[in-house]
């Protein structure tokens, strides 16, 4: 919220940026696409449609959703109904990105924007300082969506050709980006901090009542959006940010 | 309706399309509401913070692996260091960790 008026970067600088921070994402997303491709090659698809699916969705828990449902021969309405619960997350997403443009963003640069929304990219686009360029998210798209598609057509293609060991020792890649995003600024803001804190907590609570009452409804996805409602709203309540053109935010 | 490949395909392509630009696209201004713009400013930190934990333990085959590496990524984190040299830190402090554990 800094009403500073230095230019930011040109649209190739912000384009290099953005790869920059997608290629984490890059690594991060093939090892997790691989075991995707994994279930979808037990579903029937062939390398070319696990490579659509994922060029067009690049949602792990919402293609995952989908595979099952092709794999039941489920109904397209229940399909339909299945996608928009597992990746409603990405609805709020795209709100707080909204604010997070220059005023003024064309409509074909929200557009490209939108499509490009997943948790990781989420992530360094409200990293950004001040707006999002984007360019920058173009960028990290360029890179991970590609590598996210081909590492499905690639699981569906070889199976199991990566150890096990390092398939585990890449599945903590994103989660490792998250903590770089989040720790710094809970690390400057009080309130930020305790609401990371409060967060972890609430989530590890949550996950295991889910999993001792056998909420079967009560997914990962769900949870997020549960939790994010419930904490950002309250903490919104509570520590509301300055009013516009006051003075900078301290926590 | 049921059982086309391709069908299920633009189903769920579409529906995924739908949930991300639409916000984006309809949202054109500004949110002058003071909760509201409180609200967006937290939702990222809540949104990622949730996913991290407990996934992150979750995911390793050796729990104590993500655990550790939690630490390790926080820490350096704390200590002002970037994406790529957490994320490979803590992949790294996993396939150690599991070098020993397993």
């Amino acid at each position: 919220m800094e009403e500073n008026k230095t230019p930011g970067p040109d649209r190739g600088t912000a384009l290099r940026w953005g790869v920059r921070d997608g290629v984490p994402i890059a690594l991060g997303y093939f090892a997790v696409a691989f075991s995707l491709g994994i279930a979808g090659r037990n579903a029937g698809l062939t390398p070319f449609q696990g490579f659509l699916i994922s060029i067009l969705n690049h949602a792990s828990a919402g293609e995952y959703a989908g595979i099952t449902a092709i794999a039941s021969l489920a109904p397209y309405w229940e399909m339909a109904i299945t996608i928009f619960i597992t990746n409603a997350r990405y609805l709020l997403m795209s709100c707080a990105l909204s604010q997070k443009l220059a005023p003024g963003t064309s409509l074909l640069h929200r557009v490209g924007v939108g499509f490009g929304i997943t948790d990781e990219i989420f992530a360094i686009s409200m990293a950004r300082p001040r707006y999002l360029e984007p360019a920058y998210a173009y960028g990290a798209m360029a890179i991970a969506i590609p590598s996210w598609a081909s590492g499905t057509a690639l699981g569906i293609i070889a199976g199991n050709i990566l150890p096990l060991r390092v398939v585990s020792a890449l599945s903590v890649a994103l989660y490792g980006m998250f903590l770089a995003i989040i720790i710094p600024p809970a690390r400057k803001d009080r309130v930020v901090g305790a609401l990371v804190g409060l967060s972890f907590a609430a989530s590890l609570a949550l996950g295991k009542l889910a999993e001792g009452f056998s909420l079967g409804w009560l997914t990962g996805g769900t949870r997020v959006i549960l939790l994010t409602l419930l904490l950002a709203g309250g903490a919104a309540v509570l520590f509301p940010i300055p009013e516009k053109g006051g003075e900078e935010h301290e926590g | 309706m049921r059982g086309n490949v391709w069908i299920y395909i633009a189903v769920m392509s579409a529906v995924s399309f739908a949930v991300r630009v639409l916000p984006l696209t309809l949202i054109r201004r500004q949110i002058e509401n003071r909760f509201l713009r409180s609200f967006l400013y937290y939702v990222p930190y809540v949104t990622l913070a949730v996913m991290t934990f407990p996934a992150m333990v979750e995911a390793t085959q050796a729990p104590l692996a993500g655990l550790l590496a939690l630490l390790v990524g926080a820490t350096l984190a704390f200590l002002g260091a970037g994406l790529f040299p957490v994320s490979i830190a803590c992949c790294l402090t996993v396939f150690l960790a599991e070098l020993v554990l397993l």
